[in-house]
């Protein structure tokens, strides 16, 4: 067996580049969770043309959706939470179960569960009670709400998710937030005292 | 790579977060067994037992002016004293149990129906929730007309709890009625043509409008809801025959706007001094503070003098609002020609768990001490049955109707209510076992007074929670409350309970227990019987001397109404009530919520997990007669 074993062929260095390469993507993106810019640039202004309904008159035109910028950053997804509470979105959605608003974690979106349709409602406001925000919160916060509003019904990617509230919860661990495993139904409360 | 190790750190994490878990769970039964122990080494708020049977009939007992009896039921309260008694004697305990339905209607809407329908000239009036429209029925369910007043969707999006309405009034010839958005509408009665419509809130500041307008000396008396938005709590008065606003007496602010003047003269002396609705704030958070008009309003026509109760101050966070917070959680005794306050009396003082003061007040005379006075009863969210002498405001007893650990008692020589200070919520800390829970002891659904067995028969909740204060922001439009709750069943593990009260004796006759809140309202009758409905969709009958259980069916959906009961044209009495649940309590089911989410719904939810699997939304109107 004849071997040159003073250099590599250059199809092995090719490989070795490649995997190399592939290892530096892969481990770049998974730090995107961490990911943290303290001079933003905003992410661009409001989406345009983003479809609510996802039936199209003749021809299907496009039934992709852009992802949202901060989707996978749990900074982001972090202050998302921090905001949720900061502009009284907690006030309606609760944590996520709903309230006077619908709830956001379960599988059900009236107007869309993909990153632009929510930018659009919190945007533009929903006419059977959603508020209209435009004009009111800064478009990057927006897109950390948007990536909050989605992890509660466990869109992104687990690692990004933020913080839970066990300490509120009825069974900690089993109904707490962020864990669309949970079954909806379950069974009747504890009562407060055993009688 | 030190930078990257996203694959073991997220496990490590994860592992973490399983142990503080588990630790969660030790700490939450450490802490319900440290609960009990607590409890058990201290003195326990007072829980009365029933007794098995009426006092004999021989003993003094509670009393109430009786109007003559035309068969109608033309306010959701049918008389001005709110006693919810019709002297209609054919359907009697002892053939009750032949009742069945006479005719069905559907309302079309899916919402929370707490409306009673309105019996006046041989029409049956019935008003949904949102979107508000009026029916008009011929007594055999034949449509007349319907009136819609198409109110802004978008008031859905500031209404707390559900989109409720409860009910309209008739008078003079008009319907009138509050739409969500901030109306109040006459409508004529015959035709359905509206007459007027006056704008009288704002849904960009939070204002909705739920409640049941009164009708007295020719004005319509509205008050707004909004006391988990922020919204500064008013009673209105507005010409019945033009719809223009009269007077406005609001819950906050100064002597001027809460219409505090020269005749007002408050019986305890924490409830005396000048802007108080003021100087118990801090800076100007009176602007925001609440004290909504949401409930129900009485009137004695001999003092001229109506009564009705102002909502909690706002936001829940107690920490973001010192001071005793007047006039939330009060109850007012005013002039309704000029709006003039009479008397005041806060009921909780800088109310700590949203216990609202808009309870209805019945007008009762009681025996008492030798003397029969003039007194109002009612059932607080607070947790007490307080009976008050209605032309003065001294409290003459005030009792627990059910569990309490948020306060000792009510100390009648100073009026006050004594709060224990470990139940007080905190920012960024949970308290466990607040009882009663942010609904009450009971909410909003009305109970009713016959004077034949001298109890009042009152619908109520056994429920208690946990609650976290978190900071809240003022924004004008969206929720200003700052709390975390879940709600669970309170001991003994049921939800619901229907107390007949004896008012001389302050203690329950007899109490039925039920599985879910029982949030509809309670209607008794000369036949002495007692009608309510249940979460799962029964409507009841029961024993207005002893509670036994007599008649029930099922009908399409939860109830959460007030019922009725009238005699038509055929000379039957009927018994109709709304039945479609929704409102705070069925807010998982009428909203479609995620009770995985304790917190939902502002934490009713939680306790309603099984509700869903109970019943289904979808108003319809049951009329029920004898064969």
């Amino acid at each position: 067996m004849r071997t040159t074993p003073t250099a590599p062929r250059p199809a092995v260095r090719r490989l070795a580049f490649g995997i190399g390469t592939i290892a530096l993507l892969a481990t770049l993106a998974a730090c995107n969770r961490e990911q943290r810019r303290f001079r933003e640039s905003p992410p661009s202004t409001s989406p345009s043309a983003v479809r609510v309904s996802a039936l199209q008159p003749g021809t299907v035109q496009d039934t992709a959706h852009a992802p949202g910028p901060y989707d996978d950053v749990a900074y982001h997804v972090s202050e998302g939470q921090r905001l949720f509470g900061w502009y009284n979105c907690a006030g309606c959605h609760a944590n996520g179960g709903g309230g006077m608003g619908p709830p956001l974690m379960d599988e059900k979106w009236i107007y869309g569960s993909a990153p632009e349709q929510i930018f659009n409602t919190i945007v533009q406001g929903r006419p059977n009670g959603m508020p209209s925000f435009a004009g009111k919160i800064p478009t990057p916060q927006v897109w950390e709400l948007v990536a909050y509003v989605r992890s509660l019904s466990a869109q992104n990617s687990t690692g990004a998710r933020s913080a839970r509230s066990d300490h509120m919860m009825m069974y900690p661990g089993s109904g707490s937030l962020q864990d669309a495993t949970t079954p909806v139904k379950s069974f009747h409360p504890p009562a407060a005292e055993m009688p | 790579m030190a930078r990257c190790r996203p694959v073991v750190s997220r496990r490590s994490v994860r592992a973490v977060t399983s142990v503080a878990r588990m630790r969660v769970v030790v700490t939450v039964a450490a802490g319900v067994l440290a609960g009990a122990c607590t409890r058990e080494g201290k003195p326990e708020p007072p829980r009365r037992e029933a007794a098995s049977a009426l006092p004999p009939s021989a003993a003094p007992r509670a009393s109430a002016v009786l109007d003559a009896e035309d068969g109608q039921w033309t306010m959701p309260m049918k008389s001005y004293n709110g006693i919810r008694y019709s002297q209609l004697a054919q359907i009697t305990a002892a053939n009750v149990k032949d009742l069945r339905p006479a005719w069905t209607f559907s309302t079309s809407v899916l919402r929370g129906h707490e409306e009673p329908p309105i019996v006046a000239n041989n029409t049956m009036y019935v008003l949904t929730p949102f979107p508000n429209i009026l029916y008009a029925l011929d007594l055999d369910g034949n449509k007349k007309w319907q009136y819609e007043p198409n109110p802004q969707a978008e008031a859905q999006g500031v209404a707390c709890c559900d989109v409720v309405n409860r009910g309209p009034s008739f008078a003079d010839g008009k319907i009138v009625f509050n739409t969500l958005d901030n109306h109040v509408v006459a409508v004529d009665a015959a035709s359905g043509k509206e007459v007027w419509k006056t704008k009288v809130g704002d849904i960009n500041i939070g204002e909705t409008m739920t409640m049941a307008p009164l009708v007295v000396n020719g004005k319509v008396l509205v008050g707004n809801s909004g006391g988990e938005m922020g919204v500064r709590g008013w009673l209105k008065a507005l010409d019945l025959a033009s719809g223009r606003v009269l007077w406005t007496a609001y819950s906050t602010g100064p002597d001027s706007d809460v219409k505090i003047g020269a005749r007002f003269k408050a019986f305890y002396p924490k409830d005396r001094g000048k802007d108080l609705g003021v100087n118990t704030w801090q800076g100007e958070q009176w602007k925001i503070g609440g004290g909504n008009v949401w409930g129900w309003v009485t009137y004695d026509p001999a003092a001229n003098l109506v009564y009705y109760g102002t909502a909690n101050p706002g936001p829940w966070n107690p920490d973001q609002r010192p001071g005793d917070n007047k006039w939330t959680s009060t109850l007012f005794a005013r002039d309704p020609n000029t709006g003039e306050a009479v008397w005041a009396y806060q009921l909780s003082p800088h109310d700590l768990h949203d216990y609202d003061g808009v309870n209805e007040s019945v007008l009762i005379d009681v025996p008492w001490k030798g003397q029969t006075r003039k007194a109002l009863i009612r059932a607080d969210r607070n947790g007490y049955v307080y009976l008050i002498d209605r032309t003065t405001g001294e409290v003459l007893s005030a009792e627990p109707f059910v569990y309490i650990t948020t306060s000792r008692r009510v100390n009648v020589s100073n009026g006050s209510l004594e709060y224990v200070p470990g139940k007080k919520p905190q920012i960024g800390e949970v308290v466990r076992e607040i009882c009663p829970a942010s609904p009450g002891g009971k909410d909003w659904q009305p109970s009713s007074f016959s004077p034949r067995t001298g109890l009042l028969y009152i619908p109520h909740q056994n429920l208690c929670e946990d609650e976290e204060g978190v900071e809240a922001n003022y924004i004008a439009g969206t929720p200003y409350v700052g709390m975390n709750v879940r709600m669970y069943a309170g001991p003994g593990g049921h939800r619901g309970e229907l107390t007949a009260w004896d008012p001389v004796a302050a203690r329950p006759a007899w109490t039925i227990n039920e599985k879910f809140p029982v949030w509809s309202g309670t209607v008794v009758t000369a036949g002495d019987v007692v009608f309510y409905g249940t979460m799962d969709g029964w409507f009841k009958a029961v024993d207005a001397r002893t509670g036994a259980p007599l008649w029930q069916y099922r009908t399409g959906s939860g109830i959460i109404g007030q019922p009725v009961t009238y005699r038509g044209p055929d000379g039957k009495q009927y018994v109709a009530v709304v039945s479609g649940v929704g409102g705070w309590a069925g807010a998982i089911v009428a909203g479609g919520l995620d009770p995985r989410d304790s917190t939902a719904a502002l934490g009713f939810a939680a306790a309603m997990k099984d509700l869903p699997d109970a019943t289904q939304k979808g108003g319809t109107l049951y009329v029920f007669s004898l064969p």
